[in-house]
């Protein structure tokens, strides 16, 4: 397997020109952190953009950053923290999950759309991509959007682009929109409540004036999992307030109030929440085995706790984000399994994507939902107008596209 | 004057059959094709372009909006959707051979789940009624473009409209959840729906804001948000333009984003306080609106800190409001500002560039020297958080000179956003007004794959075909395909 890693975005076009004219498929990647998420790639060739490295431009009273697509994500948000900022998305650091080594991209956290617990009230990371810079499947350099907050300048492929996994473009640079990080973070936790009960009060919470940031519900084995929560012994329902600090003591004050009828209610201080949540975020409290399988499905939230049963009871063990939205799952790698969770998110018209699992498995299964014929028309033809020879990531969300 | 493409003449010629066909899938009063009613369509918020269009229809159901897609690709029509008809770009611009496909009868509310924090709606409701049927139990839908009280869901998801208080909640595109659209061949496709995140390409976010040129929207989800528990605005006056743009920057950097920043200049204060007697002061170079949420001891403490940058800046006045009543008089002549400046002028060209807030200060200068270049009056009012600009070129469209020499200098401001890293359009879209602009805002080679995306999804281009692409190049993208 040969490995190109272009070192500029001139070198990148050039690169992706002759593979053009050659018909060469490529497998497009950062450093590969996120290799075991959908199908796998049949390419004798690599193409990596981690040799486009470098923050290009940070206007804190901006709310901008822009840097080049191989930038390891880490170094973008040590560089935001600096100046008291942060990436709104909040996306995840999978490393430990998926088994991974290296740091995460840019282009690979911008590529996979992956966002955090703050994805329920801020938004994903397709929505603070305010610009970009890529590169087609014939080689041409495109960008779209730029690095003001807001532009209606064209079509939007910005939004196509992020969370496409590399099958339209090859994406150099990227600018985010951040904003500024909270002083203080403080948790309100629910202990003892079943799914659906949290359910509720995690919905109460989200639409109460108080600002709720994030809110999930982990049943007591993945509690257990979770070090600043190793003394619960019970489920957790988890709802975060971020603010000034004399705000988070009032607002975690006014939503035990508001959530009196959930029964006591524990509080985490600054430095337990951010320990929680960050486990949360990177999906620790699954404790997936080496060889299970991990699936992330979305649906809406009140339909999470069904969701979660019906795969539980066909072997899988998860816990809810985004509140009750966002359902974890981990279990054997099994088509038998597969099938069980994707008939009950089916049930409720919301979407799987399967994280990590052996090979055998990702070429067999929809690793995410298959689309209606429209839609999979529509897939096939844009596909062709940024990869006509599909050249680029072939097969990893769809056979054959 | 912007070009429009020929018309058809196959299509003129079969008038009559076409409007048959329409008839058959509407009711009487769905179809429009007396030569009065339809000048009610020739224009929308950008009244310098006029078409009357070949026929109207209003279909009261997505079933029918997908028949009528049917009828138009057999015979070839050209069709343009139209929500309100206030686009300010030109977005519902007819031609004479299109028909026009007014969503308005599409006005139902139809499911608003306050669990899953969603409502449901059909593309010809108001962007207001929505917040107006949520706001009893404690929630809103956020965009809130100026338009809001006439302008329609389909319309701000189409043009991706913003407002005052994006800063805080984002434009349309960050609020929606799913749609469901009719495709130029009549199908039927729902995208999205209350779950949070869709695997495949990200077909909402593609259609947001492609103005009309992919497929017709006739349903709309969106994310509704609990209201805060109350929100009080402050004024603040200064010196320069300079001096007021070093204030947001410092405001910013300090970690607190208002939800609303908003920034006037001179000659805007002074056409909004003889309209609205809001009390701003006239002695001020440039004003900020700045609002903030949270419980009244919240409010306070933002407050108090942003009047304390503020203060470091050498203001000529601050006055924080003390009541909703107060709150609601500085926010009087902003919101009425359009109407101030429509009275002190004739006409007047809303532009909307938006640039890296950084550049405030010279942005303001240069168009501070084009205005007394050209002679014409500009009044500057913009969402100072975002970077924002809607300057208001003031001119009489009786003087045919005096309007072509307002649009070259609109032109020549867009230009100066796109050069110090900015864009053509923040909230109001492309339309035909800014259609020949793009080529200063992408290469040739952009423009050409977003042209191939408009056709894989409209082969024949009959939606809207005379809206954000250059003409001549799109005339040769067809030849070339």
């Amino acid at each position: 397997m040969s490995l190109a890693v272009p070192a500029s975005e001139e070198e990148l076009a050039a690169l992706l020109r002759a593979a053009y004219e050659a018909g060469e498929p490529l497998l497009v990647e950062g450093n590969g952190t996120k290799r075991t998420m959908l199908r796998p790639v049949q390419a004798a060739r690599t193409l990596s953009t981690r040799g486009l490295s470098g923050i290009r431009l940070y206007a804190p009273q901006e709310l901008v950053i822009s840097a080049e697509a191989g930038t390891p994500f880490a170094e973008i948000e040590a560089k935001v923290a600096e100046k008291g900022q942060q990436i709104i998305a909040e996306p995840p650091d999978l490393s430990f999950l998926l088994g991974s080594d290296g740091p995460q991209t840019l282009g690979g956290v911008v590529a996979t759309n992956l966002s955090g617990p703050r994805r329920v009230t801020a938004g994903a990371m397709r929505d603070h991509v305010l610009g970009l810079r890529a590169v087609n499947g014939m080689g041409e350099i495109f960008h779209s959007g730029g690095r003001v907050l807001k532009n209606v300048t064209g079509l939007d492929l910005c939004k196509l682009l992020t969370g496409s996994h590399g099958t339209l473009g090859v994406i150099s640079e990227v600018t985010l929109k951040v904003l500024p990080a909270a002083e203080r973070w403080g948790t309100l936790l629910l202990p003892k409540l079943a799914s659906e009960q949290a359910v509720a009060a995690l919905a109460e919470g989200l639409g109460s004036p108080y600002g709720v940031s994030a809110a999930a519900w982990l049943p007591k084995e993945a509690a257990a999992h979770v070090p600043a929560l190793a003394w619960l012994e019970s489920s957790a329902a988890l709802l975060r307030i971020e603010n000034f600090a004399d705000s988070v003591v009032y607002r975690l004050g006014k939503l035990r109030e508001r959530l009196a009828a959930f029964g006591h209610a524990e509080l985490l201080d600054d430095a337990a929440s951010r320990a929680a949540w960050r486990a949360i975020r990177d999906a620790l409290p699954l404790a997936a085995r080496p060889e299970e399988a991990v699936w992330r499905v979305s649906v809406r939230p009140s339909a999470g706790p069904r969701v979660l049963r019906l795969a539980s009871a066909a072997g899988a063990r998860g816990f809810l984000d985004w509140g009750g939205g966002l359902i974890w799952l981990a279990g054997p790698a099994t088509p038998e399994l597969h099938a069980a969770i994707t008939s009950a998110v089916k049930a409720t018209g919301g979407h799987w994507l399967l994280m990590r699992a052996p090979d055998a498995l990702r070429v067999s299964v929809d690793v995410i939902p298959p689309e209606p014929p429209t839609l999979a028309r529509l897939t096939s033809a844009v596909k062709s107008v940024f990869d006509p020879k599909g050249i680029l990531n072939p097969g990893r969300m769809f056979a054959g596209v | 004057m912007i070009a429009l493409p020929p018309p058809k003449a196959h299509v003129l010629a079969e008038r009559e059959s076409i409007v048959a066909a329409l008839r058959t899938v509407l009711p009487d009063d769905g179809v429009i094709t007396e030569p009065l009613r339809l000048k009610a369509y020739e224009t929308d918020a950008l009244p310098a372009y006029r078409a009357v269009p070949l026929a109207v229809v209003l279909p009261e159901t997505t079933e029918q909006v997908a028949e009528i897609m049917k009828i138009c690709r057999t015979f070839g029509v050209r069709v343009v959707p139209r929500g309100a008809g206030t686009s300010l770009s030109g977005g519902a611009l007819p031609l004479p051979d299109a028909v026009v496909l007014g969503l308005m009868r599409l006005n139902r509310i139809l499911e608003v789940n306050y669990a899953d924090r969603y409502a449901l709606v059909q593309a010809g409701v108001t962007n207001l009624a929505i917040t107006q049927h949520v706001q009893k139990h404690g929630f809103f839908y956020a965009p809130d473009p100026s338009s809001q009280l006439a302008c329609m869901i389909g319309g701000n998801v189409n043009m991706n409209s913003g407002g005052a208080h994006c800063l805080k909640y984002g434009v349309t595109t960050n609020n929606l959840l799913g749609l469901k659209i009719v495709t130029v061949d009549g199908e039927i496709v729902e995208i999205g729906g209350p779950h949070s995140d869709a695997a495949g390409y990200d077909w909402l976010g593609l259609l947001t804001g492609s103005e009309g040129q992919l497929a017709v929207v006739t349903e709309v989800m969106v994310r509704i948000l609990p209201s805060a528990e109350g929100a009080r605005a402050m004024l603040a006056a200064f010196r320069s333009n300079e001096i007021a743009g070093a204030c947001v920057a410092d405001i910013i950097a300090s970690g607190i984003i208002p939800v609303a920043l908003e920034f006037m200049d001179k000659p805007a204060i002074h056409a909004c306080e003889a309209f609205a007697h809001a009390g701003y002061p006239l002695d001020a170079e440039a004003l900020l609106i700045i609002e903030v949420e949270g419980s009244r001891a919240e409010q306070d403490a933002q407050l108090a800190r942003i009047s304390a940058i503020c203060a470091r800046h050498d203001p000529i006045s601050l006055k924080v409001a003390q009541t909703e009543e107060e709150s609601a008089a500085i926010w009087k002549g902003r919101k009425g500002a359009f109407g101030a400046v429509g009275r002190i002028s004739p006409d007047y060209l809303c532009m909307d560039g938006v640039i890296p807030t950084g550049r405030l200060p010279e942005v303001l200068g240069r168009i501070r020297a084009m205005s007394e270049e050209y002679g014409l009056q500009v009044a500057n009012i913009f969402h100072a958080g975002d970077g924002n600009l809607h300057p208001l070129i003031l001119f009489d469209a009786n003087d045919p000179a005096e309007q072509s020499k307002a649009e070259r200098f609109g032109a020549e401001i867009l230009k100066l956003c796109v050069e110090v890293g900015g864009c053509l359009t923040g909230e109001h879209g492309v339309g035909v007004e800014k259609r020949d602009l793009m080529p200063v805002q992408f290469t040739e080679t952009e423009l050409e794959q977003q042209r191939r995306i408009k056709t894989a999804f409209d082969p024949d281009w009959l939606l809207n075909p005379h809206k954000v692409f250059p003409l001549r190049e799109q005339q040769e993208a067809k030849r070339a395909a």
